[in-house]
């Protein structure tokens, strides 16, 4: 709690949550403002804990891995890609061609389906009410190729460790490639709205505005640490599933305040788009797994492996003991640490500029309490 | 057409019980062994990553090294592991990641049961609310942490859930009858 000194009437100590439409979830804000301004925050989290790293230590390697899907729930396949990456890499097995480039093809449009959420749900907490329903009727062609190719839409468990369960559907490939020529011009749609919407740009401009420095010290990454200018993207930095052989750019821009993250994660979007139609234009034709045991039963270490989720660097850290079991999974939400800046960004702000400043960090409380 | 015919299974050989690591050299390392000498246990290297043990009263010294002198600017993550068998029952990890070089490294040490190490929030700030998430999970209380509380179980909570001994289905039964008005949440 922030020190309370009510005997200064001027200060006053506000709740915002955790039952908040803006706080995206059950996240709650303690205030302490002077007015309108913010002279501190105080972030309450855990409503949603479920404490997946203790059921990770409970269960083998494969049962554990439709539970990574419920942390980020809204980019659930880059949650499984993590997690079978890093189980990979303890049992030194890489995935067949075939599966990474499905692999690549279906967290790219997780990613285009989760940037699009947040782009709803971030105008629509702006008072921008319309960017949501195109927003949702984009995202849903993007849910509709996850259903047909696993049978779920959200919590996906598209991936298996070692490779991909399921062949491709007939017809994947005209699915995902009609997808793309449908969303392209979508983004401009959003764009028009917004881009140059007075509204917009008062509200966004210059607001939560977090440098480069400050993001390294806060441990921040994704498209908050791209926005302040830093161009760093694990798919580039340290590729993996051969994300080297795909032509893409790194958007970046240089204020770090709320409305260059918003142009950042409007160009992923674009470039989103770019590497799928890459990655679908050829496939290799395969096996969409590696030989991996039934148990499966790394040898004793442990690994770090981490990927560029839609939020940031999403990283999974594994003991292993040799048995059936993991002995520790550590997940390193992005999330989480990147709410962490909150603090730095709303201090001196007013409150409004909370609710901006929430919705443009793009957190997902499902992965901030895990 | 003959089948291959596959060569009887060999019986597996029983894997290491401990982690196949090998020796890690390079400048870096040779910097850190120099400039810390024996408070740095080991340099190793698992499946291509680098990892270094040293004693938890280095930490922080060597977090600061590692900062200024070798671009470590961005700390990943900090988290425990619990050996409850062993004499220095918690792995402490540092995952430190540098801009620069594109490299990670993780610094290990081993502490035991009520040892408080030195808080490196003065070193990375990010450090405040992963030490906390290790205070409430591993009960491991940092030294000069400014505002270590529980994060994300509730304040009253009782016990630690990362802890070996805590069962999965264990609760603070008196938590739950209180703050939720239920038996039990079972």
């Amino acid at each position: 709690m922030p020190d309370a000194t009510f005997l200064d009437s001027t200060e006053l100590v506000l709740n915002m949550g955790p039952q908040h439409p803006s706080t995206h979830g059950v996240l709650r804000v303690i205030l302490k403002l002077d007015g309108e301004k913010v002279l501190g925050t105080d972030c309450v989290i855990g409503y949603l804990h479920r404490g997946v790293e203790k059921i990770a230590e409970n269960r083998t390697y494969a049962q554990f891995s439709p539970y990574v899907d419920r942390m980020d729930y809204v980019a659930a396949i880059s949650n499984g890609l993590g997690y079978c990456l890093a189980v990979e890499k303890l049992l030194n097995v890489e995935a067949p061609p075939r599966a990474q480039a499905v692999r690549v093809i279906l967290t790219e449009l997780n990613r285009i389906a989760s940037h699009l959420l947040w782009l709803g749900t971030h105008a629509l907490d702006i008072g921008a009410l319309t960017p949501v329903f195109y927003c949702f009727r984009e995202r849903e062609e993007a849910l509709k190729i996850f259903e047909k190719y696993c049978g779920a839409r959200l919590t996906t468990h598209a991936f298996r460790i070692g490779g991909l369960q399921y062949e491709l559907y007939e017809g994947f490939e005209q699915e995902v490639k009609a997808f793309c020529d449908m969303f392209l011009p979508k983004v401009d749609e959003y764009e028009e709205l917004l881009t140059h919407n007075r509204i917009w740009l008062s509200r966004l401009k210059d607001v939560g505005i977090l440098t480069a420095e400050e993001c390294k010290e806060y441990g921040v990454t994704g498209p908050v640490l791209r926005a302040a200018g830093v161009k760093w993207d694990l798919r580039k930095a340290q590729p993996y599933s051969g994300y080297e052989k795909y032509d893409f750019l790194i958007p970046t821009r240089q204020n770090g305040d709320t409305y260059d993250r918003y142009m950042v994660r409007m160009e992923e979007m674009r470039q989103s788009v770019r590497i799928i139609r890459q990655a679908v234009g050829a496939i290799p034709e395969g096996p969409v797994m590696a030989k991996v045991s039934k148990v499966i039963k790394p040898p004793v270490g442990e690994a770090y492996v981490s990927i560029e989720a839609p939020k940031g660097e999403l990283g999974y850290y594994i003991v292993s003991d040799g048995s059936t079991q993991p002995y520790r999974v550590r997940v390193r939400p992005p999330s989480f640490v990147n709410l962490q800046a909150l603090d730095r960004m709303v201090r001196g702000a007013l409150i409004a500029d909370v609710v901006a400043v929430i919705g443009t960090l793009d957190i997902v409380l499902g992965e901030v309490d895990r | 057409m003959a089948e291959e015919k596959a060569p009887p299974p060999k019986p597996a050989a029983k894997p290491p019980a401990t982690m196949a690591a090998t020796p890690w050299e390079g400048d870096l390392a040779r910097g850190l062994k120099e400039r810390f000498g024996d408070a740095v246990t080991e340099a190793s290297s698992y499946l291509g990553q680098n990892f270094l043990v040293a004693k938890p009263e280095a930490i922080t010294g060597i977090l600061q090294w590692l900062k200024w002198e070798a671009d470590f600017d961005y700390l990943v993550d900090i988290t425990a592991v619990d050996w409850p068998k062993r004499a220095e029952r918690f792995d402490l990890v540092y995952i430190l990641y540098s801009f620069l070089r594109n490299e990670r490294v993780r610094v290990k040490t081993r502490v035991p049961e009520g040892y408080h190490p030195q808080s490196v929030v003065g070193v990375h700030l990010t450090a405040n609310w992963l030490e906390r998430e290790v205070f409430d999970m591993f009960g491991i209380e940092f030294a000069g942490h400014p505002d270590l509380r529980r994060i994300l179980m509730p304040d009253e909570w009782e016990g630690h859930p990362l802890r070996k001994e805590y069962p999965i289905l264990q609760q603070d039964q008196r938590w739950v009858q209180e703050n939720l008005g239920i038996e039990s949440g079972q």
